[in-house]
């Protein structure tokens, strides 16, 4: 514990802690994700309905508007009720779930695959990083929405029609997660070519460290910086992927609705005049990639790596 | 130059080589098109009767040979879903598709290009202020979203512009066109300003950065010190500079408009090749979605070229030996 505090104590009187205390945009940011986690995290406490699950809708209170109670159930909705009863507010808050968990598992896995890559091609350089690079090169001249579209595209046409929607995260998260290693390796790569020079390295390779640990333990630690500003500006743009992927109909199925689910869904209605049921999702979206966005410009702006 | 142009055409073949070889495995091994053709009650004997006469029973490079060679002719198969050569599928709705990105990459061009000079010169105006707030929300704003967005303002609300399809449209030899219509031009305002939205703040933000920097260069102070024109020096010295990366950006970009038409127009439902694609992956009609691919690939690729041979014309620096490679 004193630990952690003393941790504490050394973050918020470095450079950074002090630049992020004065930035209202960053800490603003911060407090609008942490509710939006929160609620991510707390849906099934906090909603009123179980959107999973089908017998939880409230039929009789179908299109009631946002912030009243339905004529006929007398049932009070604050963010009102589609056409079938599910309850807006709670289809949000599950949304917003599905789309955070999506998001960071397709971050973590595109930095996985990314910064392996980016360590491997310029630690040996040669031959192995001139394949790794061109295969990046190709990719990057493909936009990624492009790439995430094909393979789930695939997928579902490899997938039996049965499986296809329970697996579909699973295939959504890879297809974000493979369209976006190119930046993570790009830049990990330069960093750790500059990074080999130095003689803390030499010094390590001559104690005789293991290729491994020295990749790992040294190197890595080194070039974490830019790989921050990258996963967090990646975050925002995994979380619009996968809505737009959704939003198409090749993300997530009805029956497990993330936020692009959801305002495609909602579109139908808007035309009759029922706004409410696409602009809740849609204004969670928005607050949520602005918030990281802005958090993002804030930590490229303080850790400044060169590039970017 | 010519050496230069010819690297670069040399690495765009195994580029088309692996696209066409990832495209043909697509058609290989996903989904049974015997069983597609024949329906259910086949007898063994069709099938293999159909198999031969398709040449599904010779080895697999021949058929990969054989794909490439029907693909450089123009063959690329029948859609599992209409029944039609998927070519001409591709090619009727191919114009809608290229007048739909042409246009919002010239809207995106020429409002970034404006506003980002604007918003270097004059930072505290209130236009660049809205513009740069505007561009922040833009980027964390998905394409579709703007597009419902514009849709609700000015079809549902104001019903000024229609929310979905192209208008009138005139056929010009095989080409069709909804330019030269009242209601073509209507039908194509809403799709292409969505479209050029995110692009355009990409291009606002960079004119912007560039203009910043060579504001502050010496040749710009120098010009200052002559007494040249204000206007002068910020169009014909300083924003002919930021041109170079302007360029190269405004050139990638434009394969993204073509990724992100997908996107616009299943928002409008405007008839083009990125419906066409989104409804393939829907109905896994995978003859479609290789062409598609296909296709596209070889238009980043061309883009791409292009861009590299007029960043080499732009950037003189390039060309001294040991410049690109």
């Amino acid at each position: 514990m004193k630990r952690l505090t003393r941790k504490f104590a050394a973050l918020f009187g470095s450079d950074i802690g002090h630049s992020y205390l004065r930035s209202p945009g960053a800490l603003f940011s911060t407090m609008v994700l942490l509710i939006l986690i929160a609620a991510a995290l707390g849906a099934p406490l906090l909603a009123p309905q179980n959107i999973l699950d089908p017998r939880t809708l409230d039929l009789l209170s179908a299109n009631t508007p946002p912030w009243s109670a339905n004529a006929l159930t007398g049932h009070f909705y604050s963010f009102g009720t589609d056409d079938q009863g599910r309850d807006v507010l709670s289809a949000t808050l599950y949304g917003t779930r599905v789309s955070l968990l999506v998001a960071l598992v397709a971050v973590l896995l595109s930095m996985s695959i990314g910064v392996t890559l980016g360590l491997i091609s310029g630690y040996f350089g040669g031959r192995t990083d001139a394949a790794i690079m061109r295969i990046a090169d190709v990719q990057l001249s493909i936009p990624a929405i492009f790439i995430a579209l094909l393979i789930s595209g695939l997928s579902r046409t490899l997938l039996a029609p049965g499986v296809r929607d329970t697996l579909a995260i699973y295939m959504v998260i890879l297809a974000i997660g493979i369209s976006g290693w190119v930046t993570y390796a790009r830049t990990v790569r330069g960093a750790v070519m500059v990074e080999k020079q130095r003689e803390y390295v030499q010094a390590a390779l001559m104690i005789g460290l293991p290729t491994r640990t020295m990749l790992l333990r040294h190197i890595l630690p080194n070039v974490r910086r830019p790989i921050l500003v990258i996963a967090t500006i990646s975050l925002a743009l995994s979380i619009i992927t996968e809505a737009t992927l959704s939003y198409l109909g090749a993300g997530l199925p009805p029956t497990q609705p993330s936020l692009g689910t959801l305002i495609r869904s909602g579109q139908d209605f808007l035309f009759a005049g029922e706004w409410w049921i696409l602009f809740f999702p849609a204004a969670t979206l928005l607050t949520l990639a602005l918030a990281i966005n802005v958090l993002g410009d804030w930590l490229r702006d303080v850790l400044n790596p060169r590039g970017l | 130059m010519t050496g230069f142009f010819l690297r670069r055409l040399a690495s765009v073949f195994p580029v088309m080589l692996v696209t066409a070889f990832l495209s043909f495995a697509a058609f290989h091994f996903i989904g049974d098109p015997l069983q597609n053709m024949l329906g259910q009650e086949a007898s063994a004997q069709d099938r293999a009767r159909l198999a031969a006469e398709l040449g599904f029973d010779r080895p697999f490079y021949i058929q990969f040979l054989k794909f490439v060679g029907f693909a450089l002719q123009g063959d690329f198969g029948i859609s599992t879903r209409v029944g039609r050569p998927v070519l001409d599928l591709i090619l009727e709705r191919l114009p809608a598709t290229l007048e739909l990105a042409l246009l919002s990459f010239f809207f995106a061009m020429s409002a970034g290009i404006a506003l980002g000079v604007m918003t270097a010169l004059r930072p505290s105006s209130a236009l660049s202020r809205v513009s740069m707030t505007g561009s922040l929300i833009a980027v964390s704003l998905p394409n579709f979203l703007i597009g419902i967005g514009l849709i609700y303002v000015f079809s549902i609300k104001l019903g000024w512009l229609p929310s979905f399809g192209r208008g009138d449209t005139v056929k010009i030899g095989w080409w069709t066109t909804g330019l030269l219509t009242k209601s073509g031009w209507k039908a194509i305002l809403l799709p292409a300003i969505s479209l050029a939205a995110y692009q355009l703040t990409l291009i606002l933000r960079l004119v912007r950065a560039e203009m910043l920097e060579v504001m502050h260069s010496d040749y710009i102070r120098f010009a200052r010190a002559r007494g040249l024109p204000k206007r002068l020096i910020y169009f014909s010295y300083a924003l002919k500079n930021t041109m170079v990366p302007v360029v190269t950006v405004a050139g990638l970009q434009l394969g993204s408009i073509i990724a992100f038409a997908v996107v616009t127009e299943t928002v409008f439902q405007w008839p083009g090749v990125g419906l066409l694609f989104i409804n393939s992956i829907r109905y896994s009609d995978v003859p479609i979605m290789a062409t598609y691919l296909l296709i596209v690939s070889f238009i980043f690729v061309a883009i791409n070229m292009v861009v590299d041979c007029i960043y080499y014309l732009l950037d003189p620096r390039l060309r001294a030996v040991g410049g690109i490679k």
